[in-house]
């Protein structure tokens, strides 16, 4: 494991919005490049990057849409930086066809979405958590994707770090699904010192020139880089390709790329989740959330405990890939899953899905504009649990 | 002390982010203690009504939200006309600029507090440093947090050419309250 760059790494404790912190996660992390255009509630991350990437060595680029902002990362991973790109629900839906290139080219980024309220524009400045399926489902075609939902400005720096780990190790695009609420609070973030923080070095190829195969794998799946302008052959193309890079038009090929685009994260789906479980050793109810929504639960199954309730709180860290079995072998175990969103129902098909009957699944949908109310959660505990 | 929940209001530019931010920061940076401050993000402007929603407890906080005002400040009539039937008539404390506000005759045990804070800053010949009087009134007033650590907030939040002018400003607030 690598160490971050103490020239990078702004030790110490500091009071900081969710955005801000995201911005210092990024820098630990050694991010020297983002591409983004400026939408509520995420331009504080980029504002920030700009105003510090100078002192630390690196690049912003405030680009003419995020359509561009998305491509520009996925260009300057390849020329050999760690980049990341920053935008809210309408952004997100323009950068979707090249989320799904950066899957394809297997690149490793970070793209990081304040989610505020949708459709369309929406409600700018306010809350919602309603872009989690677009996050998984966004951009045509067969991949799978990392996605992280921090629940607080904490959070926010290390799960950032996280993410961009995550890139490294997998090489694809990585997520951060903030949210309005936690992008806009200001919390106490305790940033280490940076040779306690360690970070994933991108998978640089040892083969010479001439014997490197860009797609080529072992066991893990998982190709070895070259940057361009090191001197190995480079071509990489978003039509469907072999190991030498090349376009292949062809089942077969197409049969051996798509089980490896996905299964490279499928396969490694207990050792990427991240989860926080809270008295589920005898819970009859399970309230399962992300993001702020897991802070207004606690303040619920708190609650809901002192009126003697049995039961457990779950929250998700890593929302994609979705813990199947995780929730599976909880469905054996209880009653009901009270599953509070920020949405109408999303994340709550993939409960139902693997509780498959075996467990209730109740959803809590809430707009947006704000979070839930901790009384309408406490109420759906007890209606399950009697 | 238990999860006290403060509510900070008036017009934009007057500093009512920055009074939360400081207030945040001098419990959790300072002394000890956690706090989480938000605040409501509408299409607000200089001279438009704004307000910063501020949570201390001794643990860590879960719901990040105000269920009951326990320190109201208020620095705009309008601000002080949206937000002070939240404020808990059970021992509630209200902090009010005395040339803006002008309280009615409150319910229940709510103790009140004014300051002329716009006109002590004139008299540091700054008026933007209107909050930061209210800043040391209020730390006086309510004990939210210790003294030595709302100081300390304000002297890492502001411009370093600044830092003694809002130190007057906090002391001369602080020092009003004890007269």
């Amino acid at each position: 494991m690598a160490r971050a760059d103490p020239g990078h790494v702004l030790t110490g404790s500091h009071y900081l919005d969710g955005d801000h912190a995201c911005t210092e996660g990024a820098l630990s992390a050694g991010c020297n490049f983002i591409a983004g255009y400026p939408i509520t509630p995420s331009t504080e991350v980029v504002e920030r990057f700009a105003r510090r990437i100078p002192t630390v060595g690196g690049t912003f680029i405030q680009m003419e849409d995020e359509i561009a902002s998305i491509t520009a990362i996925l260009g300057a991973a390849w020329g050999g930086a760690k980049v990341m790109t920053v935008t809210s629900g309408p952004g997100f839906s323009l950068m979707m066809e090249n989320i799904g290139l950066g899957a394809m080219l297997e690149t490793p980024c970070v793209i990081v979405n304040v989610q505020r309220g949708g459709p369309s524009t929406g409600l700018p400045t306010m809350v919602g958590q309603a872009d989690i399926m677009q996050a998984r489902w966004g951009s045509h075609g067969d991949y799978e994707i990392i996605a992280l939902a921090p629940q607080s400005p904490q959070e926010a720096y290390t799960l950032t770090i996280e993410a961009f780990n995550l890139a490294e190790k997998y090489r694809t695009p990585v997520m951060v699904m903030l949210d309005e609420c936690i992008g806009h609070m200001t919390e106490k973030v305790v940033i280490p010192e940076a040779d306690s923080i360690e970070l994933t070095e991108r998978r640089k190829t040892d083969k010479p020139p001439g014997e490197y195969l860009p797609f080529a794998v072992g066991e893990d799946m998982i190709p070895d880089m070259a940057h361009a302008g090191e001197g190995h052959r480079y071509h990489i193309t978003s039509l469907t390709h072999d190991e030498q890079g090349y376009p292949v038009m062809s089942a077969e090929v197409q049969d051996k790329l798509v089980r490896r685009l996905c299964d490279k994260i499928r396969n490694n789906t207990d050792e990427i989740v991240m989860l926080e479980e809270d008295g589920l050793d005898d819970a009859d109810v399970v309230v399962l959330s992300y993001g702020i929504t897991s802070r207004v639960a606690r303040a619920a199954v708190d609650d809901a405990r002192e009126k003697g309730l049995k039961v457990g709180r779950l929250r998700l860290l890593t929302v994609w890939p979705f813990p199947e079995r995780y929730i599976r072998e909880l469905a054996e175990r209880v009653k009901a899953f009270v599953v509070p969103e920020i949405n109408y129902g999303q994340l709550v098909l993939e409960v139902e899905r693997c509780a498959a009957g075996r467990a209730q699944t109740i959803l809590l949908p809430h707009m947006g504009g704000d979070v839930h109310d901790p009384a309408v959660i406490l109420q759906a505990i007890e209606e399950a649990a009697s | 002390m238990p999860r006290r929940e403060i509510r900070i209001t008036g017009y934009g530019g007057q500093g009512i982010i920055l009074t939360g931010y400081i207030f945040g920061k001098a419990a959790a940076i300072f002394d000890d203690r956690y706090s989480t401050m938000t605040q409501s993000f509408g299409p607000e402007a200089r001279g438009s009504a704004c307000a910063s929603a501020l949570v201390v407890d001794e643990e860590v906080i879960a719901y990040p939200y105000l269920r009951q005002t326990d320190v109201l400040i208020a620095l705009s009539r309008e601000g002080y006309e949206k937000y002070i039937d939240e404020l808990n008539q059970d021992g509630g404390i209200l902090i009010y600029d005395q040339d803006m506000v002008e309280p009615q005759e409150l319910k229940g045990t709510i103790k009140m507090y004014g300051v002329p804070a716009a006109r002590l800053a004139e008299e540091l010949g700054k008026r933007i440093v209107q909050n930061i009087v209210v800043v040391g009134f209020a730390t006086a007033a309510t004990q939210l947090v210790a003294k030595d650590a709302a100081r300390k907030a304000v002297e890492s939040s502001v411009p370093e050419a600044l830092i003694d002018l809002n130190l007057q400003a906090f002391e001369k607030g602080y020092e009003y309250f004890d007269n």
